[in-house]
């Protein structure tokens, strides 16, 4: 059995805001492990308590109750050791955009301690990884999103870490921007560290993860790979159908009678419906047969926005 | 086998040593990094400023001041009695601008702080070295202010050095608690409250222009407890001497208790803020 480098138990985090205002639970006691070389994804839409999770593994947000260890240690009295072994990517860009790539790395490199003469030499590896050496004396300022994004990602490896925790890495990227990141982060996975990531992508998951804990209200609702999700919550197939908005829900109470014949579900989205079976196809027949006739019918196969919206009843990303 | 070793262990320097060993010094130099790339700015409004006050206010108006013979001023020429005034209150407002703004810049979620936070930094390794910058920019602040009285003939060279302890008291006296406010607050429009309603009162009525002696009576007393008094009674007996001894260890004694109640509530809040 692989080494256990995170494991939480009951984890819980209360925010107290400042005045009269009640406390929110955040994360209502969550339980996981991460083993080593493993990529792992919280999954779920925003204020599902995968942000508050992440500060909590980063050893910079105490967990209110609950047992949380990490790399053997735990963050309420070894944080600066574990920090030292951790890479940190956060939602939002910490970035010095008055210095330049390069020095954003010397000045980071430094707060772990390291020797000048040891951060440039990684610096000067990092930036080829990040696909940035040409940018090396440029100021961050001048730089686009994506290349921020990869030199966050790049400074968060400047103290070699074991574990690389990543917070939404590519929110707000344009495709080719959040391709070439899935790309390095890979990379990253395939020399054996170990990614812990937040995503409310399901493509994102399904392309980098190896397991999955899907998210909702502070707490854990479903754990798996994404095939394994897939499997277990959804059919193999949905079909999408799509109507002029008047005519929906009279479309959706004839097929939902139909479903239940040939063993379908059938789930109401404001600008389209979902059919749910295992075969497609056949689905399509059926519903042709009632004589609804859709404006347009997609049979695909199930993903993991399927698996969030069955045990969820919500989308992930509205 | 001495090949062994890499050349990198090999080459540590000084820096290499006292940075792994005081993480507080990684702070100040990231600060440092920032400073390099706009110290001669400053170095002239240090400059320019002081010599323009000192030129319009100690030697034009102090001219008329010095003719009327005010007893106010017991016998002291204008300019001699405004010089360390002025230099206590611009101590003060290099404290505020660099413990207030940059504080509250850097504590955002796109701030240094964070960034800082996320390494094996302490809360209160990042306060320190912080803090250590911010006595370094009102230090190097004060004593270009001071060239400018030697070169008016205020004081002597001596005497400029023997001022340069209480300017860098009066600064920290202010930028210390300041910083464990700006740490938390969420709107920069408070600190800019702060400096239209609080400090600039204080530069007009601490004894910087004129002595508190010509107050009201009731307000005299308010003056006397402000930090600001406190800065300009200490620096102006530092500078042209001949002040009472006991007095200036209160003056002393008040700053330095304002600036570790500062610290010590800064310890708090930067934890507060950056591991919660």
């Amino acid at each position: 059995m692989a080494d256990v480098l995170i494991e939480a138990r009951g984890l819980r985090k209360v925010h107290a805001p400042r005045g009269a205002a009640a406390p929110t639970e955040a994360v209502a006691g969550i339980d996981f492990r991460v083993t080593a070389g493993e990529a792992f994804g919280f999954l779920g839409p925003n204020g599902a308590g995968k942000s508050t999770t992440m500060r909590m593994v980063a050893a910079v947000s105490p967990p209110s109750s609950g047992r949380l260890e990490i790399l053997g240690m735990d963050p309420a009295t070894h944080g600066p050791q574990i920090r030292a072994r951790l890479g940190s990517v956060p939602q939002d860009d910490t970035l010095d955009t008055e210095l330049t790539v390069r020095e954003n790395l010397l000045v980071y490199g430094r707060y772990f301690g390291l020797p000048r003469a040891v951060i440039r030499e990684r610096a000067a590896r990092l930036l080829e990884f990040a696909r940035l050496a040409d940018k090396a004396d440029e100021q961050v300022e001048a730089l686009s999103g994506g290349m921020r994004r990869r030199l966050t990602i790049a400074r968060s490896l400047v103290n070699d870490p074991e574990i690389l925790l990543l917070d939404e890495p590519t929110t707000g990227l344009d495709p080719q921007a959040r391709h070439l990141l899935w790309e390095r982060l890979f990379r990253l996975k395939q020399q054996g560290v170990t990614l812990l990531l937040t995503t409310h992508y399901m493509d994102e998951a399904e392309q980098l993860c190896d397991r999955i804990v899907v998210m909702d209200h502070g707490r854990i609702v479903a754990e798996g790979s994404p095939r394994g999700l897939i499997e277990a919550h959804c059919t193999r197939e949905v079909l999408e159908l799509r109507f002029p908005p008047d005519r929906q829900q009279q479309a959706a109470e004839k097929i939902a009678d139909t479903a239940k014949g040939v063993d379908a579900r059938v789930e109401v989205l404001p600008d389209r419906l979902l059919v749910y079976a295992d075969d497609g196809e056949d689905a399509l027949t059926a519903v042709h047969r009632t004589g609804v006739e859709p404006l347009t019918a997609l049979v695909r196969r199930a993903g993991l926005e399927d698996v969030f919206l069955t045990l969820t009843g919500r989308t992930l990303v509205d | 086998m001495p090949q062994m070793t890499t050349s990198a262990t090999t080459a540590l320097t000084a820096t290499d040593v006292l940075t792994a060993r005081l993480p507080a010094l990684r702070e100040f130099g990231y600060w440092m990094r920032r400073y390099r790339r706009i110290w001669r700015g400053t170095v002239v409004i240090s400059v320019a400023n002081p010599l323009l006050f000192l030129a319009a206010l100690g030697a034009g108006l102090g001219k008329l001041v010095d003719a009327n013979h005010s007893g106010h001023l017991a016998g002291t020429p204008y300019l001699d009695f405004l010089a360390p005034g002025l230099l206590a209150a611009s101590a003060m407002q290099n404290g505020f601008v660099e413990g207030a703004f940059p504080v509250f810049q850097s504590s955002r979620s796109r701030g240094n702080y964070p960034a800082a936070a996320a390494t094996s930094m302490r809360p209160g390794d990042i306060l320190a070295g912080h803090l250590l910058f911010v006595a370094f920019r009102v230090l190097l602040s004060g004593l270009l202010f001071l060239a400018v009285v030697v070169a008016f003939g205020v004081v002597r060279p001596a005497r400029a050095l023997l001022a340069a302890g209480p300017v860098l008291l009066t600064g920290m006296a202010f930028a210390a608690p300041l910083m464990a406010w700006a740490v938390r607050v969420d709107r920069q429009s408070r600190l800019n409250g702060l400096y239209r309603f609080v400090v600039m009162p204080l530069y007009m009525l601490s004894g910087t222009f004129f002595p508190v002696g010509q107050l009201p009576h009731w307000l005299r007393a308010v003056a006397a407890c402000t930090p600001l008094y406190q800065g300009v009674a200490l620096t102006r007996s530092a500078a042209l001497g001949g002040g009472d001894a006991g007095a200036a260890a209160v003056h002393a004694c008040y700053l330095l208790a304002l600036t570790a109640a500062g610290v010590w509530a800064a310890s708090r809040s930067y934890t507060r803020r950056l591991n919660s």
